[in-house]
C-alpha cells in the first residue's frame, strides 16, 4: 500500500479552502492584468476602481472584454469539474466526465444543424428574428437539453448505471454521426465557423449575458452542493444506498439535471470543453486524500475554477500578441493528470 | 421465555417478474420466522435461492405473494425511511469507499438519522464510536478503507450496520472471501451482537461447519420443498440434513456432521483419551473407515494417548502405534 501521496493530507484538509481561495483570487487578478495586449497593472486597477485612464481602448479591453472573461472561466470551470465528479461519483466509474453521456455531443448538434445547415439564424426554423450568437447558444441549449431527456428516459427505462453510461456513449455517437453527415454537405466557411466554435473559448459571453450565463451556473453549483448527502451515500453503491433511505430514482435524475444544466449551459456559452471535467475531480481526489464529498464537492468547485482561470492565462502565448485555442491548452492540463491516475491506480485509494 | 419475531413470512412466495406480467416464481409458500437474539444461517447450494429471499426480506425486489411482517408490522406499512430504521444490510456489492476513511463509512450508517447536509451530532459521534468498538474495528477509524484487509472490511460493514441501530440485520454471504481465522471472528461478532444488543441477524452461507458451530437457527432452502427450519442438532438428528444433500449426491454424516460423496461404511472401534480418539475417528473418516464403539470381530484401536495407539487386529494380533500417521500406514497396507 502506497499512502505517501495521502500521508497528513487528512489532518491539513481545512487548510485547502484558504489556498484555493488565494489562488483562484491571484489567478483571477492575472487574468484581468496579463493579456494579448499589455496594460500596466496601475491602469488596470484604476480602471477597476473606476477613476478612468488615458486610453480609452484599455479601459474597454479590462472592462468589456477580461473581466466577463475572467468571470467566465471562473464559472465554467466550476461547472465542468462539479458536474464531472457528480457522473464519476453516479457512473461509479472514473473516466466518466461530462462529454461522455452524450450531452456536450448534443449541444455539438444543436450548433452544428445551425451553423452548417440554417446558416447561423433560427430565422429559418421559426419566425423568431434570432441569429447569431444568440441562435448558437439556443441551439446548444436545446441539443444538450434533448440528449438530456433522453438518458433521463432511458434512465427509468435501464436500472445499471454501467449499461446507462453506455447508451450515453452511444447517443453521442449518433449525435456526431449526424454532425459529420452536417459537415459534409456544408460549405468550407461554415465549416471554418463551426470548428472555431469547436475549440472552446471563455470570451463568447459578452458582459450583457453574463448574468444568464452566472445565473444558469449558478443554480446548477448550488443543486449540486444539497446532493452531497446522496453523494456519499452512492460510493457504498446503489443498493447499500437506497438501504440508507435515500430514494435513487430521485437523486439519479436530479444528478443528471445538475450535470445537464451546468454542462448544457458552459457548452452553449463557451464551446465544448475538453479535460476539465474529466481531471479535476481526480485532482481534488489527490489533493484531499479523500473521497467524502463534504469536502470534494467545494474543493472540486474551487479547483475547477483555478484550473480554468490558468488555462485562461496559458491561453496567451508569452511575448507575443497570439492567443492558443482553448481545447489546445486544456489537454496539456487533463491529459498528463489522466495518465498518472492510471498508471498508479494501485495506490490510489479511491479506485478500491 | 418466549422471543419476539422480527420477521415473520406466511405464505411469502419470492421470485421475479417478468415482462408481460409472467413471473418466475423462485420459492412459494415460506412461512419463517426471524427471531430477535439469534444468528439465523440461511444455507442452501447454489440456485437454491437464498439470494432472493434476501433480497425480498431486504425489500430491494417486492414479493409475489404472500406477505412479509416487520417487527408485527406488515412491509407493505414501511415507507422508504422506516424501512432502513428497521433492517439493516450488509452486502456483497462491489462498493467505491475506499477512499473514505473506516469512521466516515461507518457515519453513513447515520444517514437515515441525520439531516439534509449529513452532519453529525454529538449523539451520533457517540453511537458511531460504540459500533466501531462493538464490531472491534475501533482501533481502524481513522484508516482508509482501502487499507483494511477482506476481515476487516466486513467489520467495518457490519459496524454500519450496528450504527444504522436496527433491529434487524440481514447480511449475504458476509464470510465469503475470508481466510478462516476472519472467518470465525466474524461469526462469533455477530453472534456476540445478536446476544448483547438483542438484534436478529439472518446471513447466507455456504459454511455448513461454521453454521452448524455458530448458527442458534438454521434455514435448509432447496427449490421445490419447504423451508426446513431449526437449531442445527435438531435438524441433524431428525434427518433433515441428510435428505437436503442426497438429491445431489452428497452424503451428510450425521455422526460426524461432515459432508462427503460417500459415507464410511467398513467400521474400526475407537475407545480411550476422548482427544486423541475423536482425532484418530477423523483420519479414519478419510481413509474409508468408520469409527464405531469397541466390538469383537472387527479392528479396535484403543487410544491411551497421542503417542501410545495399541491396534488389535480381528484375527487377536496386537499392535503398538507412536503416531497417527503410523496407524494411517498400517490400515493403507490392510486394504
Amino acid at each position: 500500500m502506497n499512502c505517501i501521496i495521502f500521508a497528513g493530507m487528512k489532518r491539513q484538509a481545512f487548510i485547502f479552502y484558504p489556498f484555493l481561495c488565494v489562488l483562484l483570487l491571484l489567478l483571477f487578478a492575472g487574468g484581468l492584468v496579463y493579456g494579448a495586449v499589455s496594460i500596466p497593472v496601475e491602469s488596470v486597477v484604476n480602471i477597476l476602481l473606476g477613476e478612468g485612464t488615458e486610453r480609452l481602448a484599455w479601459q474597454n479591453i479590462v472592462l468589456q472584454s477580461r473581466l466577463p472573461q475572467a468571470v467566465t472561466a471562473l464559472l465554467a470551470g466550476a461547472s465542468l469539474a462539479v458536474s464531472g465528479l457528480l457522473l464519476q461519483t453516479l457512473f461509479r466509474n472514473p473516466l466518466a466526465g461530462p462529454s461522455i453521456l452524450g450531452i456536450s455531443d448534443g449541444a455539438n448538434l444543436g450548433v452544428a444543424a445551425v451553423m452548417l445547415y440554417f446558416g447561423g439564424s433560427l430565422s429559418l426554423v421559426a419566425d423568431l428574428p434570432v441569429s447569431g450568437y444568440l441562435a448558437v447558444i439556443l441551439a446548444a441549449f436545446g441539443g444538450a437539453a434533448s440528449i438530456l431527456g433522453l438518458i433521463i428516459y432511458f434512465s427509468a427505462k435501464v436500472k445499471s448505471n454501467v449499461m446507462l453510461l453506455i447508451i450515453g456513449i452511444m447517443v453521442g455517437y449518433l449525435a456526431s454521426s449526424l454532425i459529420s453527415v452536417l459537415n459534409y454537405y456544408a460549405s468550407t466557411d461554415k465549416i471554418h465557423a463551426f470548428v472555431m466554435w469547436g475549440l472552446g473559448n471563455f470570451s463568447g459571453v459578452s458582459l450583457q449575458q453574463l448574468p444568464y450565463f452566472a445565473g444558469f451556473t449558478c443554480v446548477g453549483l448550488l443543486l449540486a452542493l444539497l446532493l452531497i448527502k446522496p453523494l456519499n451515500a452512492l460510493l457504498l453503491g446503489e443498493m447499500y444506498a437506497a438501504n440508507l433511505g435515500i430514494k435513487i430514482r430521485r437523486t439519479r435524475i436530479l444528478i443528471l439535471l445538475c450535470t445537464g444544466l451546468l454542462t448544457a449551459t458552459t457548452t452553449a456559452f463557451c464551446g465544448p470543453i475538453s479535460f476539465i471535467g474529466l481531471a479535476v475531480p481526480h485532482i481534488a481526489r489527490l489533493m484531499l486524500g479523500s473521497s467524502n464529498h463534504k469536502m470534494l464537492v467545494p474543493v472540486t468547485l474551487l479547483t475547477g475554477a483555478c484550473m480554468a482561470l490558468l488555462c485562461n492565462l496559458l491561453m496567451v502565448l508569452p511575448g507575443t500578441h497570439n492567443i492558443l485555442p482553448l481545447n489546445a491548452v486544456t489537454p496539456m492540463l487533463g491529459a498528463p493528470v489522466i495518465i498518472y491516475v492510471i498508471v498508479n491506480r494501485k495506490n490510489i485509494q479511491y479506485f478500491d | 421465555m418466549t422471543k419476539v419475531a422480527a420477521i415473520e413470512t406466511k405464505g411469502l412466495g419470492i421470485g421475479y417478474l417478468l415482462k408481460g406480467g409472467r413471473r418466475k416464481v423462485v420459492h412459494d409458500d415460506l412461512n419463517l420466522r426471524l427471531v430477535s437474539g439469534e444468528v439465523t444461517c440461511l444455507l442452501g447450494l447454489n440456485g437454491a435461492g437464498k439470494s432472493t429471499l434476501l433480497r425480498t426480506l431486504c425489500g430491494f425486489q417486492p414479493p409475489l405473494g404472500g406477505e412479509i411482517r416487520l417487527m408485527g408490522k406488515p412491509l407493505s406499512g414501511y415507507s422508504q425511511a422506516d424501512f432502513s430504521l428497521t433492517v439493516g444490510v450488509v452486502l456483497t456489492e462491489k462498493t467505491n469507499a475506499g477512499g473514505i476513511t473506516v469512521y466516515e463509512l461507518v457515519s453513513l450508517g447515520r444517514h437515515p438519522y441525520t439531516g439534509f447536509f449529513g452532519q453529525l451530532k454529538k449523539q451520533d459521534r457517540a453511537i458511531i464510536e460504540q459500533s466501531l468498538d462493538a464490531a472491534g474495528i475501533a482501533h481502524k477509524a481513522g484508516h482508509y478503507v482501502s487499507e483494511l484487509s477482506d476481515g476487516e472490511r466486513q467489520k467495518a460493514m457490519i459496524a454500519k450496520a450496528l450504527a444504522q441501530q436496527c433491529p434487524i440485520i440481514l447480511l449475504d454471504e458476509p464470510t465469503a472471501f475470508l481466510d478462516v481465522t476472519s472467518r470465525i471472528e466474524t461469526m462469533v461478532l455477530l453472534h456476540r451482537l445478536a446476544v448483547e444488543q438483542g438484534k436478529a441477524i439472518l446471513l447466507s452461507t455456504h459454511d455448513l461447519d461454521l453454521a452448524i458451530q455458530m448458527g442458534d437457527c438454521l434455514w435448509l432452502q432447496e427449490k421445490g420443498r419447504p423451508m426446513a427450519c431449526g437449531t442445527p442438532e435438531d435438524l441433524i438428528m431428525s434427518g433433515a440434513f441428510e435428505s437436503f444433500f442426497s438429491k445431489e449426491g452428497i452424503v451428510f454424516d450425521p455422526a460426524t456432521g461432515k459432508l462427503n460423496t460417500e459415507a464410511p461404511v467398513s467400521p474400526v472401534g475407537v475407545e480411550g483419551d476422548f482427544l486423541t480418539s475423536y482425532w484418530v475417528g477423523n483420519a479414519l473418516i478419510r481413509n474409508g473407515y468408520r469409527p464405531s464403539p469397541v466390538k469383537e470381530g472387527q479392528l479396535n484401536i484403543t487410544c491411551k494417548g497421542p503417542h501410545e495407539l495399541i491396534v488389535a487386529f480381528p484375527e487377536g494380533v496386537r499392535k503398538e502405534l507412536r503416531t497417527v500417521a503410523e496407524l494411517v500406514s498400517l490400515i493403507g497396507m490392510g486394504k
